[in-house]
């Protein structure tokens, strides 16, 4: 009797866990499981199809361990083969059918990392648009060379339309990580990586950079905001009248370190600010 | 004459002064406790300067808990700051403090307690497995302990003088280059790994040898006991994966101090290399951990199902697999650097063939236990929780080596979930059950079996609710290593992994009262036979503790599993045997010397004492010439001596 009251409560403990984790999910949002754009759709479909098919593996394993720990345990007097220690068939099987769903999900990986290289460029007929990256100390630098504009911490984009991120670092190395579109990539000093974003819907997202970068690195959030065309455009027209000019100078000003930075909007006044931070990690000396 | 080391260094803020005092009032209290004890000459003598694998195994065991205790109230820091600094509140702790915190946690955790168990466990077990008098290189053995020990040291010391490094257990240049860190943290750091690394690889060099010349007659490679093959491979692993870390670092420290410019951005430096080289000693060292812990797995299970080992070819294949493997898989640490699409995909998919051997190992315990006579005492619990977490954390890892997933999740609290869950799901949990099993091997009594299952089910509830909401939060954007957070959503699940916290430490409190009850107990479960288990491989077949001889006879063994079929042979072998005299290493205090001189060496270019950096070095390279010079570093233990004390422990 005890013992049926003792794993009563077992199932019932679990079950209200089970209750409380599916509530909590169901009330927030889960960035990675609930994406905004095309980039991090994929991304979504992949984890779960990995998953299911990694469980064809996982589930027999937990059903195994349990089951025989339970059968054969020395209480129960089951059957007893103390040199029973090997049999062909069954070592095949399980060498066999894990290397079948690796084969299986190695074929995924390798048309997943070609389809969903961040370094490949998205067409969908739209004319994209380019945003440049900078990491900072501890804050994110965003250059819009085509509108002449610049950002701190702030990013907009018109949705539906591929943007083209150029990605570097003036400071040690970030990653550069928007979770709702998809998936990030490392901003390094004097190397220009490149990342492919879309956003589907309208919607301000959190970024953030994911790694460590020194004192003020927990500060390194941004918001990324998809807007339609026309209010991209208007806010476009905005920032070009802002007074701060961002120019050399005051890029030196704004590289210092400093934490927690607020939003700031810039007129773009040094147009190849981008490849002058890139470059200067290539020159003799520099600063 | 101090060079970089003013007053400043002794400044901290009060919680930083807590945790320095409370370290000198520790280290005063044992110095207290063993003067008045009158034990100093005793521990010098039986302890310091042992040569006894045994005995340096009890050590590296004795200083890796203290290192857990260390450990763990880091990651209690750690959460109850996440717990806390949300929004408004920036918590208690600074940002540099909080990096502080998950760095020394990080390096106390791996190379201080894992290897240290680790070391111990092979230590204590390996020779008496193989049926050895003692390791190859028993004074080597002695120095490993004591590079290993000095280097946990700048990891101690840095709480009361300085600061330790913020930059993570990984230290990613070019953080850690002089540029952004020219404090003395990264040095601390840099020292620890560099000192401690030197001793592992003389120890992996020491038990290649001991596993290949040392083997009693009869025990062919594929005879030995699986604990030794996850042990050779190993050690192999260390021989191959340590010199690229003591290289890596080494550059890193000529960089810091005489601006080789190889690391940095700057100069035509590549920062993104040493990250290379960090994982092409870092992931073979997972590997490092895990296989030992497989080893044990291996030992356990056969033994408490009553039955053989199911599959031992494919069991010893696999771990050549894995260990192979092992070297080609680095960069899936780093998908995002962006190194393209055909290295992510190939890497991506070797990290993924790693689990088939690993998935065959999983599948051949399971089947040892079929049809076996399971007694589920407590390393059994430890392997069945093994088996659950494990299994969830193979599960993460698998998708994490996807390089499009990998985008995803990369250095999100995801990641962290993913590797504790294999940590302590595998390597923490293995070395426990090892621990259980081999107590009564060198204490002579058994551990309490309530306490240590009380122990296992705070351990695995503990870590379900430290880690599976981490695994959440990462998914919902949460990176690594934040002091503070903006998204007030996250909180409630960080609360519920600092309770998982709280659960584990209230099992850690459960295996320090284990202690103390067994040793209250230990006249009721005494290990009187030395075999408490029906054990099946050779370290049962002698006393426990075992003579420091370890062997009267040296065994002869025909086949695997060698004590179970000696003592079921019907052929009853008890013809009596003369003793004859054992050739046995003597005691010395040199390895001890080197050690202590190889942290003032550390310690002096840590803080750019120049003179000190001199003397150590020359009083190091005179130990080693001295001890070249000892006449007679071994001795025999006369037959009748043999006599007496087998006659003691079998009367």
């Amino acid at each position: 009797m005890k013992k049926t009251f003792k794993i009563a409560f077992i199932i019932l403990l679990c079950l209200g866990t089970i209750a409380i984790s599916a509530l909590y999910i169901s009330q927030h949002t889960i960035d990675v499981l609930d994406p905004q754009g095309m980039i991090g759709q994929k991304e979504k479909e992949l984890i779960i199809t990995a998953s299911l098919l990694m469980l064809i593996v996982v589930i027999p394993v937990f059903a195994l361990t349990w089951f025989f720990a339970w059968k054969y345990r020395a209480s129960r007097e089951a059957r007893h083969d103390p040199d029973w220690e090997h049999n062909y068939i069954a070592e095949y099987c399980w060498w066999g059918v894990p290397i079948i769903i690796i084969v299986i999900l190695g074929i995924a990986t390798w048309k997943s990392s070609h389809e969903l290289n961040p370094f490949k460029p998205i067409e969908n007929g739209v004319k994209p648009i380019t945003i440049q990256v900078v990491s900072l100390d501890w804050k994110w630098l965003f250059i819009y060379p085509e509108q002449g504009i610049a950002s701190i911490n702030f990013l907009q984009f018109p949705e539906k339309t591929p943007i083209n991120f150029a990605i570097t670092s003036d400071a040690p190395m970030n990653s550069f990580w928007i979770p709702k579109l998809g998936g990030q990539i490392y901003a390094m000093p004097g190397m220009r990586s490149k990342l492919h974003l879309i956003a589907n819907e309208t919607g301000s997202f959190r970024g953030s950079s994911t790694n460590i970068s020194g004192k003020g690195f927990a500060g390194m959030v941004f918001t990324a905001k998809s807007s339609t065309q026309e209010e991209f455009n208007q806010w476009v027209a905005l920032v070009k009248q802002s007074p701060k000019q961002l120019t050399m100078q005051e890029y030196q000003n704004l590289a210092k370190q400093s934490e927690n930075n607020p939003v700031e909007f810039f007129q773009l006044q040094q147009s190849d600010l981008f490849d002058r931070i890139l470059m200067k990690y290539m020159m003799p000396s520099h600063e | 004459m101090l060079g970089r080391l003013t007053l400043e260094a002794f400044k901290h803020d009060w919680i930083e002064y807590l945790a320095g005092i409370s370290m000198v009032l520790g280290g005063l209290f044992i110095v207290i406790l063993i003067t008045y004890l009158g034990r100093w000459k005793w521990l010098w003598k039986e302890w310091i300067t042992s040569v006894d694998h045994k005995k340096i195994g009890i050590m590296y065991l004795i200083y890796s808990f203290l290192m857990l205790a260390k450990g763990l109230v880091d990651a209690a820091m750690m959460r109850a700051q996440q717990a806390v600094a949300v929004g408004e509140s920036m918590g208690y702790l600074t940002s540099e403090h909080y990096q502080q915190i998950f760095t020394a946690h990080g390096v106390t955790m791996i190379f201080f307690v894992a290897m240290g168990v680790m070391f111990g466990l092979i230590n204590l077990i390996l020779p008496l497995q193989i049926g050895a008098r003692d390791v190859a290189f028993p004074f080597l053995n002695n120095l490993s302990f004591w590079f290993f020990a000095s280097g946990g040291m700048f990891v101690i010391v840095s709480l009361v003088i300085g600061v330790y490094s913020g930059a993570g257990w990984s230290g990613y240049t070019p953080l850690s280059g002089i540029k952004y860190n020219p404090g003395v943290g990264v040095d601390y750091w840099l020292w620890s790994i560099q000192i401690s690394g030197v001793g592992t690889l003389l120890s992996g060099i020491n038990f290649i040898v001991t596993i290949l010349k040392m083997r009693c007659p009869g025990m062919t490679l594929m005879k030995m006991p699986i604990f030794v093959w996850a042990t050779f491979v190993t050690m192999i692993l260390v021989v191959f994966a340590f010199p690229i870390l003591n290289a890596a670092t080494a550059m890193l420290f000529t960089d810091r101090l005489f601006d080789t410019h190889i690391f940095t951005a700057e100069y035509g430096g590549n920062p993104m290399m040493y990250i290379n080289l960090f994982w092409a000693w870092g992931h073979p060292e997972v590997y490092i951990l895990i296989l030992p812990a497989f080893g044990i797995f291996s030992e356990i299970v056969p033994v408490f199902s009553h039955k053989k080992l199911f599959g031992y070819t494919s069991m010893v294949w696999a771990l050549v697999a894995i260990a192979f493997l092992s070297f080609i898989v680095w960069l899936h640490h780093f998908f995002t650097m962006g190194a393209g699409p055909n290295v992510n995909a190939f890497f991506g998919i070797m990290t993924m063939v790693i689990a088939v051997p690993t998935g065959v190992k999983i599948f051949n315990w399971i089947f040892t236990m079929f049809r076996g006579h399971l007694e589920l005492k407590t390393p059994m619990y430890w392997f069945l929780g093994f088996i659950f977490l494990f299994t969830i954390g193979g599960l993460s890892g698998v998708l994490m080596s996807i390089p499009a997933a990998d985008f995803q999740v990369h250095n999100s609290l995801f990641l962290i979930a993913h590797f504790h869950n294999v940590i302590i799901g595998g390597v923490v949990f293995g070395f426990f059950a090892g621990y259980t099993y081999w107590f009564p091997k060198f204490t002579g009594f058994k551990l309490n079996e309530t306490l240590g299952k009380y122990a296992f089910w705070c351990w695995v509830i503990g870590f379900l609710l430290a880690f599976m909401p981490l695994y959440l939060l990462g998914f919902m954007g949460a990176s690594r290593r934040l002091d503070h957070y903006d998204v007030a959503e996250w909180q409630p699940l960080f609360l519920v992994a600092g309770v998982g916290t709280l659960v584990i430490l209230a099992g850690v409190g459960f295996q320090v009262l284990q202690v103390l009850v067994s040793i209250k107990q230990r006249k009721e479960n005494r290990d009187t036979n030395g075999d408490p288990w029906n054990g099946r491989t050779l370290e049962w077949s002698t006393a426990s503790p075992p003579p420091f001889y370890n062997f009267a006879f040296v065994p002869e063994v025909h086949e695997r599993d060698a004590f179970w079929v000696m003592k079921h042979s019907k052929i009853k072998e008890k013809a009596i045997r003369k003793y004859e005299d054992i050739h046995m290493p003597k005691n010395t205090a040199m390895g001890f010397y080197i050690g202590f001189f190889s942290f003032l060496f550390g310690f002096g270019v840590i803080w750019a004492m120049y003179w000190l950096v001199a003397l150590s070095f020359i009083a190091m390279i005179a130990c080693v010439i001295l001890h070249l010079y000892q006449k007679h570093p071994d001795y025999h233990v006369p037959a009748d001596e043999v006599k007496m004390i087998e006659r003691k422990q079998n009367p």
